[in-house]
Formats: C-alpha cells, structure tokens, sequence
C-alpha cells in the first residue's frame, strides 16, 4: 500500500516537473515578452507542484530521498511522467495545445482528488487545481485565437492537436497500482473526469473552429517508465549540473 | 512577572515583529496583510513558532518570507525562532486584508476582487478598475504579470499599463 502509494505520488509529481521543464525551455525564446514571463509562470507553478509531491513520496518512502534526490538522481526509465509531457515544444501552437490538453484534463482530476482519503495529496491538490485553473485559460485563449486566426496559426494548431492526440488516451488507462489507490479512496477515477474533459476540450475547439481529433490509447507506457525517445536527451539537460556537481548550493 | 503574563508578554512582542515583516516581492504589503501569516505561538521552551502558508505552490519569495521572518524575531531578541508551513487550508486571496488593499491601490497594483470571480472561463471575468485613475475601462494584456500572482493589464482611459493581484 505504501509503494503503491509511492509509485503513484511520483507519477503526478514527475509529469508535473517533466511538463515544467519543457515549459521553461521558452524562457527568452517566447513570442513576446508578456508570453515569455507567462511560460516561466507557468513553469513555477508546476515545478512547485513537483516539489511538494516529491517531498511527499520521500517522507512515505522513508529512505531518505528529498526532492533532489527523486528529480536529479532517477534516470528515465525510473520515471513515471505522461507521455504528452515530455514530447518536445515544437512551434509555440504545439506548446499551448500540450498546455491546454494537460490542463483541461488535470484541473478537474486535482478538484476531484481535493476529496482524497489522504490529507496530504488533497492539500496539495487544493493548491494545484486553483493555478490550474489560470492555465486552462490562458492555454485556451490561445487555442482560439490561434485556431480562429490565420489560415497559418490554425494549420500549425490543427497539427499540433493532430499530433498530440495520441497521447490522450493514456490520461485515462490504470494499472492495478493507480486501481488499488482508487479502490482505497486516495486516487480519482480518471475515467470519471472524461465527461468534464471533453466538454470543455469541445466548447474551446469550438470557438477555436479547430476539429477534434480521435483519441486513441495506442501510446501508453508513461507511468510504467516506459517512453517515447524525447524523455532521455531532457533529462540528460535538466540532471547534468546536479550529477556534475552533487549537493552543490547557491 | 509570573511565568504566565512573561508568556504573553513574549507572544505580543513576536506579533509585533512579525507584523513588521514585509513581502519581499510587494514591499507595501506586510506578510500579515497578504494573509500568509496563519499562527504565531510559544512553546514550554519560550521558542517562538510562526505557521505560514504559501501563495502559490512554486512561490519563490516563500523562502525569503522565512528568512526574513526569523531574522525580525531574532532581531527582536528571541533566541530561537521556528517557521513552520502548512498547506491547509490553501491560501485565498480573500484572506488579504481590506487595508492590504488599500495599500496595493496605492502602490499602483489592482487588489483582487473579493469571493472569487475566477471560476469565470473565458472572456467572462470581471476586469479590475484602473488603479491609477479608477477607471473601469481595461483590457488584459497578459494572464500572467511579473509574478505568478498578478495578471498584466492596461488602462484605455489614462492608457497606463499595471499589474493586477489574481483572484484565487
Ligand atoms: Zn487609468
């Protein structure tokens, strides 16, 4: 119970880092400067989430490991992040349509597990699900005006939704680990979330004239440590300075 | 003194160190006005303990708000001082007092709305009044200003930019 409960903390934790990174890889690349300091916000709130889990599965763990330890010293296969998080930036429509489909899905699945058996993760979950809410936004407003603006910004968002609708399904499959904590009350039924999901993912595409892709189950494996090829060249950036210099401070 | 009143006596000083510390990012605003502030106690030991809760959960002034707050009770005379955080119940920008309000209106930033309005999707939120010459004619510029608390607007009466405190 313990593990599972391990396991299935880290999961939310490392997609949380995971997408946190990739978003703070806009900074000083964004389109402009209001988006460049939105993404490293957004960043932080993420990252920040990471932390308080991280530092969660570390204490129910009890070996010792902190924060650094769990983000700098698990090499890929020991993470258990969703796919769609680490799937690289591409062009700025690509960023924001990651954003929006990340965001509409974990907004409510953080509102859901604010009512977990354990007090820890719905706390965390009461902090999370309101700064998710200023991403579904801010993602969504995008997605309508890059959908419902140039023939250009509605191709590149098309495709980008087009792409990245593989990596849907996998929001919604459990394995005994996350069926356990659900049985026990700890973990939402991400199942139950999908009417929510959808409902918002379709009132945005239609505003944002883009059509809805099919969302297939075709690419799961992100919560098992099993991942597409972009994971590993990412860690490799984001752990280097830790595993070059271990506990170094500033 | 009986042990008692030494107490309280030590209690009412760390309030008011306490009360003096300011946010490291909005200097007008005291910690207390923001609402971070959750307990302040003293244990059997005369140790002082402060309970403080984050803004948001990747807030990077959290560490400096501790830093600061030891160093005021420290300062004060304490000889040691604890800071504790607590996550629950998560912070609101409803706990920001009326005169922290004020004071951000003043400072140039618009206070947040009071009973969160944020539940608002798209396009349907309430716009905050120019805090510069109060006019309610705004639009937004960005969901997210120089720090994750605040939204970036602009004024179409007076046409100056400013930041916004976020309802959450
Ligand atoms: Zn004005």
């Amino acid at each position: 119970m313990a593990a599972d409960l391990v396991t299935y903390t880290l999961r939310l934790a490392d997609t949380a880092l995971v997408l946190g990174h990739r978003l703070s890889q806009w900074s000083s690349y964004g389109p402009t400067i209001e988006e460049d300091i939105a993404m490293s916000n957004l960043a932080l709130d993420l990252i920040g989430q990471a932390r308080l889990l991280y530092d969660y599965a570390g204490t129910v763990e009890g070996k010792g490991q902190d924060e650094d330890a769990l983000a700098y010293l698990r090499d890929e296969h020991a993470y258990l992040n969703l796919l769609i998080a680490e799937q690289p930036n591409g062009d700025f429509a690509v960023t924001m349509v990651r954003q929006f489909l990340y965001a509409a899905f974990m907004q409510p699945y953080m509102e859901a597990l604010m009512r977990s058996k354990d007090a820890t993760l719905a706390a965390i979950a009461a902090k999370a699900e309101k700064e998710l809410a200023y991403h579904v936004r801010h993602a969504g407003e995008w997605l309508v005006r890059l959908g419902d603006g140039t023939a250009e910004s509605q191709a590149r968002a098309q495709a980008g939704l087009d792409d990245l609708a593989i990596f849907v399904g996998e929001f919604f499959e459990t394995d005994a680990v996350e069926k356990a904590m659900i049985a026990a009350g700890i973990a939402p039924d991400p199942t139950s979330i999908r009417p929510r999901f959808e409902a918002l993912l379709d009132h945005v595409l239609g505003e944002a004239t883009l059509r809805r892709p099919v969302f297939s189950t075709h690419h799961l494996g992100g919560k098992t440590g099993r991942h597409t090829e972009h994971l590993g060249p990412m860690l490799a950036e984001m752990q280097v300075l830790h595993r070059a210099h271990p506990g170094a401070v500033w | 003194m009986t042990a008692a009143s030494a107490l309280s006596f030590d209690l009412a000083r760390a309030r008011v160190a306490v009360g003096a510390v300011t946010d490291p990012e909005i200097p007008v605003l005291t910690l207390d006005d923001l609402g971070v502030i959750r307990d302040i106690r003293q244990d059997e030991a005369g140790r002082i303990e402060v309970t403080i809760t984050p803004t948001y959960s990747g807030c990077p002034a959290m560490a400096a708000m501790a830093l600061d707050l030891e160093t005021a009770l420290l300062t004060a005379g304490f000889k040691e001082a604890r800071i504790r955080t607590t996550l629950s119940p998560a912070w609101t920008t409803d706990w920001m007092s009326e005169n922290g309000r004020e004071k951000l209106r003043a400072y140039g930033i618009a206070p947040p709305e009071r009973a969160t309005t944020r539940r608002a999707l798209f396009g349907e939120e309430t716009k905050p009044a120019c805090p510069h010459c109060g006019s309610g004619k705004t639009a937004k510029v960005s969901e997210f200003g120089s720090t994750a608390c605040k939204s970036l607007w602009r004024c179409e009466a007076c046409l100056e930019p400013f930041d916004a405190f976020k309802c959450i």
